[in-house]
């Protein structure tokens, strides 16, 4: 039974979340079917790199904050929370929150008499994540924690004349300087993040119902035709695809962020290689 | 291993634990952590090979070989390098044997691509079927090497180049006005030049080649990783060791054992560093000068 592309399309290109032709294609693979399977994939990456990114933007602001506190009780627990997100493999990372994670009581755990369902947390879709927000937290904090360090004085002594204190200079003075210098930075992140997506199904997360992300099926249709020549370079098309719409979304927030400055001071946003981590 | 440990049903406590943790497995496992070493200690300088030829072609006044250079530098832009991990495994694999195949066997005329399979002749197998497990593993490292010296080779073209280009221009000009031909400028100025601005390029790429070991599993060879999930998972009574599920123990081992690694590398780093800026006319220079006046 051969399938016109349209209707390999419609079979197959929401397969990753589980809607359309159970059965993945098995023999007489075409372009179209490589196309649609790699690009339905390409949903769990952007799942996983967006929200993790939303989330973890949050975290690291308030972990760069606490980098710069004088207290070191806020200070070390922030400091030692970047260090082993940052000094270790996210492959690491992502088999020991799998192995915890399986660990928990499958029955659930009773909490005030109320029993917490626990399983949840090692699909891919919840336990993967957390860890990509924890990872992403530690390195945009590193980011953001620079950025701050290196606000101008000018401008800090500019919001004491103006007797602007505690809150009100964080909100109108330093955060949003902090954001401007640190947004070509974060813009490199958030695309390395997105790559680094690619590892959560390779490393202990189990792929339920062979609902996976691109690299899953790019690997899944390398292994039977034994051809990497065409599933990859597929995988690398979509990803430069990705890596562009960032930049350019990512670029608009940072002319926004830049809008009060003239031309030539304007922070420019440079892509950097350094992939994985 | 030890006389103790004959029958490791009848012990318990710290002499299970201890015999336990000198099982034949266990010693695998230890020697896996060379491994990983061992990759590190010949993909690092591999790549800082790749990495100089390439930053070299990239300057180069031949533009086919500045192109190749450009190219070979852009290709880790925007492509998830585990892409190109699961790539060249497979890739290389497929061209040493067809290459051998022409040798091995030049009467072979069946086609390599048969449907889904790929055929070459038994003899042009690489490594061949009756070779030893060693064999096979040694060529699963050799493999990963290789792929790890062309990914991180790309990544070192690109900081050599800049480096390159981030030497001031007036050295250069003073070199040349010294009457040095072309090499002599780049063997004695250039070169030796660049390494202070070489350095935080190329101890960030350190830390993510690091990093990167863990791949090695992907790769089907016998690491770290593999040895973890293995040693860690549910033992049951047939075993000689019968554990519950340790797994978790051997990925927190795993975790110190790369946090540490990373610390090392910050230490030495950061001293290298230190002496590669001495007396440079950078902001670390300038910063050493005024703290020793």
């Amino acid at each position: 039974m051969t399938m016109t592309c349209a209707e390999t399309f419609a079979a197959y290109a929401l397969r990753s979340i589980g809607i359309g032709e159970k059965l993945l294609p098995k023999t007489d693979f075409t372009l179209c079917q490589q196309f649609t399977l790699i690009g339905s994939g390409l949903i769990w990456n952007v799942y996983f790199g967006f929200v993790a990114l939303a989330f973890g933007f949050f975290l690291a602001n308030a972990l760069a904050l606490a980098k710069t506190a004088r207290s070191p009780l806020l200070r070390k627990p922030a400091d030692w929370f970047v260090f082993v997100f940052r000094g270790s493999p996210l492959f690491i990372q992502f088999f020991l929150a799998y192995e915890t994670l399986v660990l928990l009581p499958r029955s659930g755990i009773n909490v005030l008499g109320m029993t917490v369902d626990t399983s949840w947390l090692t699909k891919a879709w919840a336990g993967a994540l957390i860890v990509m927000v924890l990872n992403t937290a530690a390195y945009s904090a590193e980011i953001f924690y620079g950025a701050l360090r290196s606000i101008p004085k000018g401008d800090l002594e500019a919001a004491d004349a103006y007797g602007l204190t505690g809150w009100q200079r964080f909100r109108r003075i330093e955060w949003p300087t902090m954001l401007r210098l640190g947004w070509p930075g974060y813009t490199n992140e958030a695309i390395f993040l997105l790559q680094s997506s690619t590892l959560v199904y390779f490393s202990g997360f189990p792929a339920f119902q062979q609902q996976g992300d691109a690299l899953y099926y790019a690997n899944y249709f390398a292994d039977k035709t034994f051809n990497p020549f065409i599933p990859y370079p597929i995988v690398a098309f979509y990803f430069i695809c990705l890596t562009l719409a960032v930049i350019w979304l990512f670029g608009r927030v940072n002319r926004h962020l830049n809008r009060h400055l003239p031309q030539n001071m304007r922070s420019r946003i440079r892509l950097r290689p350094q992939v994985i981590r | 291993m030890f006389s103790a440990c004959a029958d490791p049903k009848s012990i318990e406590g710290l002499t299970w634990l201890g015999c336990y943790l000198t099982s034949g497995k266990h010693l695998d496992f230890y020697m896996s952590f060379a491994t990983v070493m061992l990759l590190l200690a010949v993909t690092a300088p591999a790549s800082m090979l790749l990495g100089f030829g390439g930053a070299m072609a990239a300057r180069s006044q031949v533009a086919p070989l500045r192109w190749l250079g450009k190219g070979y530098s852009a290709m880790v832009r925007g492509v998830p390098d585990i892409v190109y991990f699961l790539f060249f495994v497979i890739a290389l694999d497929q061209g040493f044997e067809i290459v051998k195949q022409q040798f091995v066997c030049p009467g072979w005329d069946q086609p390599v691509f048969q449907g889904l399979e790929f055929h070459v002749c038994p003899a042009a197998k690489v490594p061949v079927a009756t070779a030893s497990p060693f064999v096979f593993q040694a060529y699963g490292f050799g493999l990963a090497v290789i792929t790890f010296a062309i990914v991180f080779g790309a990544f070192v073209t690109n900081v050599l180049y800049g480096a390159m280009q981030a030497v001031p221009r007036a050295q250069l000009e003073t070199a040349e006005s010294y009457g040095m031909s072309h090499g002599q400028v780049f063997r004695r100025i250039l070169v030796p030049q660049m390494w202070t601005y070489a350095l935080p390029g190329l101890a960030n790429l350190w830390m993510i080649l690091i990093k990167a070991t863990p791949l090695l599993f992907l790769l089907g060879v016998k690491d770290i990783v593999y040895y973890a999930r293995e040693l860690g998972g549910t033992k049951t009574q047939a075993y000689d060791y019968p554990h519950p599920d340790w797994r978790i123990f051997y990925f927190l081992g795993l975790l110190v054992f790369y946090l540490l690694m990373t610390k090392v590398s910050e230490v030495v780093l950061g001293r290298l560093s230190a002496r590669l800026s001495h007396g440079q006319a950078t902001a670390a220079g300038e910063a050493m000068r005024k703290a020793a006046t």
